[in-house]
């Protein structure tokens, strides 16, 4: 009867996602012209994206929002800026609530300086301003931003918003923005 | 044997398969070259080390190019779809992946489906998207530093990036976060979670911690994450069980880093270099 019980408690706190769409944003706009034209662009990139109602807890916005895939948010914001055409907003489908991560961590090292984004890494060492290590994130620009950033310092390295493609990315982003404010660049 | 999967940062960097070899500090498979920096290289040169010394074969890697774009993820999702059946593994590590549900769904029915299957073990996207489908107590191992342990924590955080705010990434509210991520079945069946203490920990608890060496600077260095990875899925592939596999892995990591004395500005491949030394302490060799 115990071994029953635990098996139906495990079940009603399983995160399961039958319809694999965990990893699905959502693309606010201001009105449907900018859907209508957001869609056909990202189409046109090869997006595999659909247009569709927006979810109740969505109180902003016009009637029509894009579904895209979530992992690739900073990809799509740039394509999307670079058309002139911003979202108001991009949020997950599975918390259409949830904010990007506010909350940055410092750590002085004396020499060196190491600020944290949600699970990115930036550390410059403060006499030079280079861009010593990055660390954290999972997703495949991760070592491709480290690549291209690690060796420069923070008023010539490439920002991860211009070269990134994923959340890591973006949150590395915002680590880097605010390193450059804590060193003042 | 032991697989290794993941990518390197190069979009021209083809899928490639075969044995891992480390040539002066270069992995080579088949007819192409790695440098070892950070991510999966670094992995890959971590296990190929403990591998050899312990006598065991060299790990195998599959291994495709991609710099966020999803493309050679991709490719490896589907080569691995097509192929996983056949292969003769006793250890899968997953490692830097684009996070992808439907393709792990994918994965995920095969391996199931397997009469004998692999120790599974998942670090970086790989985990990120085992747990964002809702089928992470399908593996055996996890290996999440603290931010990513808070992000396993939040059940409603479909990636790091939105890890609400009050699940704070607190190094003294690592057990809890760990009890939170249990709780609604968010982890592997054992976690290994790295920080200024690491602690290998299951679904009723902490099983053990191990805090020295002290090195405050390995937590800005990247790559360290990636060595212990590597050191434990070795380990576990040579016979030891997860338990003492991990336990091991975290001492020789945390030695190796001790040997380099890092400063935050020390590149993983110096701590890599000093890892024959600290299993040969760990073990007594």
């Amino acid at each position: 009867m115990a071994f029953f019980g635990l098996l139906k408690g495990r079940k009603e706190k399983q995160t399961s996602d039958p319809d694999g769409r965990n990893d699905r944003g959502l693309l606010i706009f201001e009105n449907t012209s900018e859907v209508i034209q957001a869609e056909n662009i990202l189409k046109q990139a090869g997006w595999n994206i659909k247009v569709m109602g927006p979810p109740p807890e969505i109180q902003r916005g016009c009637d029509l929002v894009i579904d895209f895939p979530l992992i690739e948010e900073l990809n799509i914001l740039r394509i999307l800026e670079n058309e002139h055409i911003p979202p108001l907003e991009m949020v997950p489908v599975a918390g259409p609530l949830l904010q990007p991560v506010d909350i940055f961590h410092i750590k002085d090292f004396g020499r060196y300086l190491m600020v944290r984004a949600a699970n990115m890494k930036i550390t410059v060492d403060k006499e030079t301003g280079h861009i010593v290590n990055v660390s954290g994130g999972g997703c495949p620009d991760v070592p491709y931003l480290a690549y291209e950033m690690v060796g420069h310092t923070l008023a010539d390295a490439p920002s991860p918003r211009d070269i990134g493609h994923t959340l890591c990315g973006y949150a590395l982003h915002l680590a880097y923005e605010e390193v450059k404010r804590q060193c003042s660049v | 044997m032991l697989g290794i999967v993941g990518t390197v940062p190069s979009e021209d960097f083809p899928l490639v398969t075969g044995e891992i070899a480390l040539v002066d500090g270069i992995i080579r498979i088949e007819d192409k070259f790695v440098p070892v920096n950070r991510g999966t290289p670094a992995l890959m040169a971590a296990a190929f080390i403990i591998a050899k010394t312990l006598g065991q074969p060299a790990p195998v890697a599959y291994l495709a190019g991609d710099i966020g774009r999803g493309r050679g993820s991709r490719n490896l999702y589907k080569y691995l779809v097509e192929h996983v059946m056949s292969m003769r593994l006793e250890t899968l590590t997953f490692h830097y992946l684009q996070p992808i549900v439907h393709w792990h769904n994918r994965l995920q029915a095969l391996l199931e489906d397997m009469r004998s299957r692999p120790r599974l073990i998942a670090d970086a996207g790989f985990m990120y998207v085992a747990k964002m489908s809702g089928h992470a107590d399908m593996y055996d191992l996890f290996t999440p530093d603290v931010g990513e342990l808070a992000f396993l924590a939040d059940e409603s955080a479909p990636h790091p990036f939105y890890t609400r705010g009050f699940i704070l990434h607190d190094e003294h509210r690592v057990p809890e976060l760990i009890a939170r991520a249990y709780d609604h079945n968010n982890s592997a069946r054992y976690m290994i979670v790295k920080g200024k203490k690491d602690y290998l920990a299951h679904r009723d608890g902490i099983l053990a911690t191990v805090d020295s060496p002290v090195e405050e600077a390995l937590e800005a260095m990247g790559g360290t994450g990636d060595t212990l990875t590597g050191i434990v899925s070795a380990l576990i592939d040579s016979g030891l069980t997860i338990e003492d596999a991990a336990i091991t892995a975290m001492k020789i990591n945390r030695i190796a880093g001790s040997y380099a004395r890092p400063t935050p500005a020390t590149q993983v491949i110096e701590i890599i270099n000093h890892i024959p030394k600290a299993l040969a302490e760990v073990f007594q060799l």
